[in-house]
């Protein structure tokens, strides 16, 4: 490697000639050129990413009804307010977090395993595979507002094709889908697969495309079944991806609102209200900013929480 | 031979099963949107009744002809908006996080690991501790009930900086240094030379992002007020409270909200699909 760059005027640099592989980033030009890159995104974001982190660790701490008055400083009052499990805004805030809790409890197993046997599915070597991958994916690009109208048809107790398919074939036929519980839990769950199996589908075939060939031959070689071979050669290889889509699916389930709000609109009586959809209602149509302020800040510390205890969680596995 | 080596072809009998449980599948997925397209073009009467046809019995405009002449809910406006709103959200989503891409991933500057450091940060930030915010300061700037309540506020995401920045990153850097040679300005080596290499890095964050806005339901829900300004999915929801007993009316409000989208689908399913299954590659 040479040390100084072939300077095609040398006598005219008055500075030592870089050399060629010093510099990491080249730096002609204008030294206000990057700032104009950058400049546009890093307003937005100011406004729009970090100032709301300031400002809700702001408004959480006032007493605080927009409209009526600019609110009081009352420190950690909103937190203990909630945090004693007294009063309707905090029953009802507890009541959504179980609901949140309930539906990522029970959708992200499946949200997790579906899709990766799904993958697996697709991984096979036949004819048509990308059309059967385009298929599988579809509901994905519908958006929940589809999704939610279309579903609260299908699983409508009296007029809905699946509880009239259910007892065409001897089943019973009038399961309140969308108004009781649990059923009303097998709906959410069900239309979530459903809908999004397809997303975490598609991330876990790329990654499968990565996973050595020659490993599975050598498996194969001595002696090891497909079933071993999965556990042996391909889930370890997919650790990264299974982590990654963990931890989206967790954030993506707890942020769950157009579900309850459409297929079963909250029923009953509020019992599938999620966390989100109670700090939106507080927030943005009762106007209570220090309460919802708060509440977020508390969901938010346990969405950080769970994603924590999930690396942790891999990083243990990975050591075994 | 075969006792040491199994044989590489799969026996009939798998193969069949194979292809019983993808055209199940194929069911599961398909039949769903299909019955909803049929459902569309039923009566009211048959749109409930207990026979589960695919193809209606006499199929008719009349849902479609209900919710055009229902001014109260302005579906055609709501596609506008729609369009507009992804559109533009998607554009300035994509134009501000190329510039900062680049120049994160390309340029020397002061405070570059900073900024790198901040904005990678807030990617572990959860969402809803945007929510409230947004709506303070979107009310404060006069914003609700607008457009620019829903482009704006979420268009500088670390997300697209973050997956744009690898791609500009992974660019050979004699390429660059041979259009410096070659007299090109800064400005016009990015715009000529690097730009068009991240083309399918660029492609796919425009897809997801007007993906996500023309699909955002709370949101919208909760920013807009009046019914000339809902986008389609918050226009479902009024929809569905004025129509609570018409499935058929329902039905067909959902295929005009479903229809760009899947037609976008099926143009250019491969390119969505492939978008989606790099945005889980993480550098």
């Amino acid at each position: 490697m040479s040390t100084a760059a072939p300077s095609l005027s040398p006598s005219r640099s008055p500075v030592p000639v870089a050399p060629v592989d010093a510099p990491r980033r080249i730096r002609r030009g204008s030294p206000v050129t990057p700032y104009l890159f950058i400049g546009p995104f890093l307003i937005l974001f100011a406004v729009f990413v970090l100032a709301p982190i300031l400002v809700l660790a702001w408004s959480s701490t006032r007493q605080w009804i927009l409209g009526f008055d600019s609110g009081g400083f009352v420190g950690g009052e909103n937190y203990a307010t909630l945090l004693s499990g007294q009063g309707v805004l905090s029953e009802e805030f507890w009541r959504g977090m179980r609901v949140t809790a309930v539906f990522t409890v029970l959708s992200v197993p499946l949200l997790v395993t579906v899709p990766f046997a799904l993958a697996l599915l697709l991984n096979l070597r036949f004819r048509g595979r990308t059309l059967f991958r385009a298929v599988y994916f579809a509901p994905y690009v519908l958006g929940v507002a589809v999704v939610g109208v279309l579903w609260h048809f299908l699983l409508d107790a009296r007029v809905g094709p699946v509880n009239h398919l259910l007892g065409a074939i001897g089943l019973p036929d009038a399961t309140a889908w969308t108004t009781s519980l649990p059923a009303g839990w097998v709906s959410l769950v069900g239309v979530t697969v459903w809908w999004t199996v397809g997303f975490n589908a598609v991330i876990y075939l790329a990654a499968l495309q990565d996973v050595p060939a020659e490993l599975h031959e050598a498996a194969r070689i001595d002696g090891a079944g497909a079933w071993r071979r999965l556990w042996a050669v391909t889930i370890p290889h997919m650790r990264r991806v299974l982590q990654f889509v963990v931890v989206i699916t967790i954030i993506a389930s707890a942020n769950m609102y157009g579900q309850s709000a459409l297929i079963t609109q909250e029923q009953p009586g509020g019992a599938t209200r999620t966390a989100i959809g109670y700090i939106a209602q507080t927030g943005m149509r009762s106007y209570d900013i220090g309460m919802a302020s708060a509440m977020s800040m508390i969901l938010a510390v346990c969405l950080i929480a769970a994603s924590l205890l999930v690396n942790q969680l891999f990083r243990l596995v990975g050591k075994v | 031979m075969t006792a040491v080596l199994p044989p590489r072809r799969r026996p009939r009998l798998r193969r069949i099963g194979l292809w019983v449980l993808l055209i199940g599948l194929t069911c599961v997925f398909a039949l769903p949107l299909l019955y909803m397209l049929a459902t569309a073009f039923k009566t009211p009467a048959e749109s409930v009744s207990a026979d589960f046809r695919l193809w209606p019995q006499d199929p008719t405009l009349g849902a479609f002809r209900q919710i055009l002449g229902d001014d109260s809910v302005p579906v055609l406006r709501w596609v506008g908006n729609s369009l507009l709103v992804a559109v533009a959200h998607c554009a300035l989503t994509v134009v501000l996080a190329v510039l900062a891409a680049y120049a994160l991933a390309r340029m020397e500057f002061r405070g570059r690991r900073l900024m790198m450091g901040v904005i990678l940060a807030t990617m572990f930030v959860p969402a809803v501790v945007m929510l409230i915010p947004h709506f303070l300061i979107v009310n404060s700037l006069g914003w609700l009930n607008s457009y620019a309540a829903l482009i704006i506020p979420g268009a500088a995401g670390a997300f697209g900086v973050f997956f744009l920045r690898q791609f500009f990153a992974a660019i050979p850097r004699e390429l660059e240094e041979a259009a410096i040679v070659d007299g090109c300005t800064q400005w016009s080596t990015f715009a000529r030379i690097m730009l068009p290499l991240a083309r399918p890095a660029v492609a796919t964050l425009v897809v997801l992002s007007f993906l996500a806005s023309w699909n955002d339901y709370l949101w919208p829900v909760f920013v807009l007020f009046s019914s000339d300004m809902q986008t389609l999915p918050s226009g479902l929801r009024l929809l569905q409270a004025e129509n609570s007993t018409r499935y058929d009316v329902m039905m067909a409000g959902a295929v005009i909200a479903s229809a760009p989208v899947l037609a976008l689908y099926v143009i250019a399913q491969r390119w969505i699909i492939e978008g989606v299954s790099t945005s889980g590659i993480k550098g």
